[in-house]
């Protein structure tokens, strides 16, 4: 870079002889990533040392120069210091770009948003590090819960899945790191593979319209990055240590970066969490420990038009299951739903046997960028993911420590994408995917496998365009076309083939016919077209109004397609159906906001109708040897999700605020006209927040959060014949549970403890009150009480 | 430059790698390990007589059969049977014996025999674990004058033991299995 410019600068001043000294250099200075100005950025012409400050338009215009060649340094508080050499002739314009950073070592700085926007006409919804650290013992899904319009499908409390506007698991997409997760996320037991320690901020995109990461985002997508490293010779890290009451465990995690001037950068991460049984107010909730361990190392050359970043991750998670949650069939449910206590509970112990899930992901990326001059920033990326989940069941002799579930689910992607701006006012988005996945289920469990051996191949490209039509309005627009190829080998139940009429309908597809079983090979297309249209408009500088369309085409997962058998965590046969074709989304979102420091409110209605919308309902009662068991069976519908999500907040006084959030989701069933099955009751939460950044940063928060009684359900209670009482009683597994309030408290405090290093000590109870409740989008609800009371204690060092 | 050259050869070249070692060996047939397709319930009478033979079969384990389930006959008024259960997994061949397993982990097991009201008819264990709780693959039954009704084997999982019978015993059930009967 520097010989480069000297050399231009030694050719260009040959030339530049001829004196002509009344010229004037104007233009602006802007955010390199995203054209907004940059205020208050000095720009020094060398040798003149005449300077000049951008006013508050980003412009800038200084006079008196000669014709010839300049050299001119560029600074602004937040970006990484430039210089330039050019010629000046005649009245000159120039633009200049920095590098805008987000200075972590120097917070004080930083008040804006340093976090790009990842879609310009969705509702987004983010999490900073700072709100992020207070859930460090926690999981993604806890985190992204406190959002509004989000929420999770839980197994117990430790396997939270995040659901957004009322849609999960395939429907939403989770992006870690610029890497698409695979990580068998299609199981609603499935929690994300991800350490939310690694995590720096967090993106909510309540829709489709992010084309980039997918066009199969029927809910929405969720976007985890790790923090920025900042152009700076600086070597910084911080480390958290969480000890919980409930669960009586703690959690650890700590974070070292090393970042040099040159845009040379290394961070190393880990984390290490350990929890016992966790406890309802009445009781102990057994077998329901866990142990994570996770640990990231990031490094990388951040240039300004060069670089590139290799990184990985292993995240391994032993979860144990609630042991009361085991059951063998219909007999056995009506016992644990009638009971009001779990059917087992035993002594406290950190020990986690089965059922269990023991779950390892490791993902490599190797990214490379390059900005070119009237072209834009290319990059090109390969990711590799690996995951491995073992599901344990309690067992019978020999097979006792044997999973009963074992898949390895391998992940190459290859991504070249280009984001270029047409114009001042344009930018131009596009790319192209291909990836190839294979999933090996390990036959030695001596269990019919759930997800059958397959591998897919993945190939899709997108474009994406904005444009500011004028100051106010700006329009966007995308679309994405993907193509999937799926080779399959599956076997199935020669009585399940038969019953299906498949032997009639595919019998092409027969392997080999083994007896009770038959292997067959099924290999399924699927063409997926997907686009979004929105509009932004601000009406001053604190309304804005947003509209946009977004159509999402998602093919069936593995688990839609095949699943065929008993579902042991759930107590219920799972059928999938082999002729599914592709859901197809529309949703349409408007999102009305304001933002000031006083009052600030967002507004975000939904209506998202997706037609061939797949859902797992019950159907009909299976006989087995074991008993009654309920079988669910995965059909197409036409589904219609309505909604709206509600933010707002009000400073009382500097230091005191209130915060509001409302979130409501209707989803009907419109083929049989009758609700959706899950769908996330109405809930309100509503928190007082006292913070004094002059005196230590304290804060303190009290929330409280309602959750209403869902009141529309479809009825999916059965019938078992009860040998004990000759008598028949109907299994109620479809009615929610009550309504429930909770009262969470939240403090912080920081202590300097020398020039650059800060303690922060955290104090906080959640559910205060130590209220029992249960929770309609717990899978676990008809065996036991959610938690109950926790006491956190955090120490955070910054150094 | 070099460098992204580099970086770009080595990525493809990773990919083309990956994509080409795919193996296209079929899968192997997997043979549910511990499922229970079969229970037989084998009534001997103590002095002379027939057996009375009940069995519940269903082949395809979870699939959609619905097990079939057959009474060999009627069982004589005021007599007394012997009774012996076997678990069969014939999904695998030669079929597996199940009972010896739960004979092994007796502590974790126990048997239920459920009789509907208006059947004369009781029963009695005849083997324990180790520490003297009821297992139950071995029993007496003992009629009384003629009737008829049901009579339900329950086969329960790590249940409570010592328990008062199938409503506190707890534990997951592996088997159930209703028969009706006639004594006569």
């Amino acid at each position: 870079m520097h010989f480069q410019a000297l050399l231009i600068l030694l050719l260009c001043s040959i030339t530049a002889i001829s004196q002509n000294c009344d010229n004037t250099l104007s233009g602006s200075v802007v955010d390199q990533h995203d054209g907004s100005v940059l205020v208050g950025a000095t720009l020094i012409i060398a040798g003149t040392e005449q300077a000049t400050i951008t006013d508050f338009d980003g412009n800038f215009s200084i006079g008196n120069l000669c014709d010839g060649t300049y050299s001119v340094q560029v600074s602004h508080p937040n970006c990484l210091t430039q210089g330039y050499t050019f010629k000046i002739s005649g009245n000159t314009e120039k633009i200049f770009r920095l590098e805008h950073h987000l200075e972590e070592l120097n917070q004080v700085l930083v008040e804006g948003n340093s976090i790009v926007d990842k879609s310009k006409t969705l509702a987004e919804k983010k999490m900073a590090t700072q709100e992020l650290e207070r859930y460090s013992n926690a999981s993604l899904g806890d985190a992204l819960n406190s959002l509004s319009g989000v929420s999770s499908l839980n197994t117990g409390n430790t396997v939270v899945k995040p659901l957004i506007n009322g849609l999960h698991s395939s429907r939403v997409v989770i992006i870690n790191n610029g890497v698409r997760m695979e990580d068998q996320e299609w199981g609603a037991e499935h929690a994300p593979n991800i350490d939310i320690n690694s995590v720096g901020n967090l993106t909510v995109i309540k829709g489709a319209g992010a084309l980039q990461y997918g066009g199969d985002a029927v809910g929405g997508v969720i976007v985890a990055e790790a923090a920025k490293a900042p152009i700076i010779d600086s070597l910084y890290g911080k480390s958290l240590f969480t000890a919980v009451s409930n669960g009586r465990g703690t959690s650890f995690t700590s974070q070292l970066t090393k970042t040099y001037r040159s845009g040379w950068f290394g961070m190393v991460q880990g984390t290490l969490k350990r929890f016992g049984d966790f406890e309802a107010p009445d009781y102990i909730l057994s077998n329901t420990g866990a142990f994570e361990r996770n640990a990231s190392v990031n490094i990388g050359l951040n240039r300004f038009d060069y670089g590139f970043e290799a990184y990985y991750s292993i995240f391994n998670n032993e979860i144990g299951i609630l042991r009361a949650s085991h059951l063998g069939g219909a007999l056995d449910q009506i016992r644990a739903i009638g009971s009001d206590r779990p059917l087992v509970i035993n002594d406290f112990t950190y020990s986690i046997d089965a059922p269990k899930q023991d779950v390892m992901h490791q993902l490599a990326r190797l990214k490379a960028f390059k900005r070119i001059d009237g072209l834009g920033k290319l990059s090109l990326q390969y990711d590799f993911q690996q995951n491995n989940r073992l599901e344990f069941d309690i067992r019978r002799g020999d097979d006792r420590n044997k999973a009963s579930l074992d898949l390895q689910l391998s992940t190459h992607t290859v991504l070249l994408d280009l984001d270029s701006r047409f114009s001042e006012t344009s930018r131009f988005k596009t790319g192209a995917m291909a990836g190839y996945q294979k999933n090996f289920a390990n036959p030695d469990t001596g269990v019919r496998r759930l997800i059958p051996d397959y591998e897919k191949y993945d190939l899709g490209a997108y474009a994406i365009i904005d444009k500011n039509v004028t100051d106010n309005l700006l329009l966007e627009a995308g679309a994405r076309f993907d193509y999937t190829f799926m080779d399959v080998f599956k076997f199935y139940r020669t009585s399940f083939w038969e019953s299906r009429n498949y032997d009639e309908l595919f019998p092409q597809l027969v392997v080999e016919d083994l007896g009770s079983q038959i292997l067959t090979n099924p290999q399924l297309d699927f063409y997926n077209a997907s686009a979004t249209a929105g509009a932004s408009y601000s009406f001053n500088d604190s309304y804005s109004l947003l509209f946009n369309y977004s159509l999402a085409s998602r093919a069936p997962n593995p688990s839609e397609l095949f699943s065929e058998g008993l579902h042991h965590s759930a107590s219920r046969i799972e059928l999938g159906d082999l002729r599914f074709n592709s859901e197809i989304g529309h949703k349409f979102a408007l999102t009305f906001q304001k933002e000031s420091a006083i009052f600030s409110f967002s507004i975000n209605p939904y209506i998202n109708s997706i037609k061939d919308f797949i859902v797992i309902e019950p159907t009909s009662i299976q006989q087995t040897v074991r008993g009654n068991f309920q079988v669910w069976e995965y059909r197409q519908t036409n589904a219609q999700l309505l909604g709206v999500d509600v933010d707002a907040r009000y400073a009382f006084a500097k230091n005191l605020s209130f915060n509001h959030q409302f979130s409501l989701v209707k989803g009907y069933d419109r083929a049989r006209d009758e609700p959706l099955i899950n769908m996330p009751p109405v809930n309100t939460k509503n928190g007082i927040t006292y913070q004094n950044p002059q005196w230590k940063n304290l804060r303190i928060n009290l929330q409280s959060q309602y959750v209403f009684e869902q009141n529309e359900f479809p009825d999916t209670n059965f019938e078992v014949f009860i040998p004990e009482t000759q008598t028949t009683e109907i299994v109620d597994v479809s009615t929610p549970p009550d309504a429930y309030h909770l009262l969470n408290f939240d403090s912080s405090i920081d202590f300097k403890v020398n020039q650059k290093s800060t303690l922060t000590v955290g104090f906080g109870v959640t559910n205060l009150l130590d209220t029992s409740y249960r929770n309609y989008l717990n899978r676990l609800r008809y065996y036991a009480d959610d938690l109950g009371r926790n006491f956190l204690l955090n120490l955070k060092i910054n150094y | 430059m070099k460098k992204m050259k580099f970086l770009a050869t080595a990525l493809f070249a990773t990919v083309l790698f990956a994509s080409c070692s795919s193996d296209d060996d079929a899968p192997v047939e997997v043979n549910e390990e511990e499922v229970i397709t079969t229970m037989t319930v084998t009534l001997n009478p103590t002095t002379q007589g027939t057996p009375v033979i009940l069995r519940t079969q269903d082949l395809d384990g979870d699939g959609p059969n619905p097990p079939i389930v057959t009474v060999s006959g009627n069982l004589a008024a005021n007599a007394s049977y012997s009774g012996q259960i076997v678990l069969l997994n014939e999904t695998e061949d030669p079929a597996e014996n199940i009972t010896l397993e739960v004979i092994e982990e007796a502590e974790e097991h126990q048997f239920f025999y459920t009789t509907s009201a208006g059947l004369n008819v009781t029963t009695a264990y005849l083997d324990f674990d180790v520490d003297g709780n009821p297992l139950g693959t071995e029993f007496t039954l003992t009629t009384g004058e003629a009737s008829s009704g049901t009579i339900t084997f329950t086969l329960r999982h790590e249940p409570t033991k010592p328990n008062s019978g199938l409503s506190d015993a707890g534990g997951e059930t592996d088997v159930t299995a209703t028969f009706e009967v006639t004594v006569e």
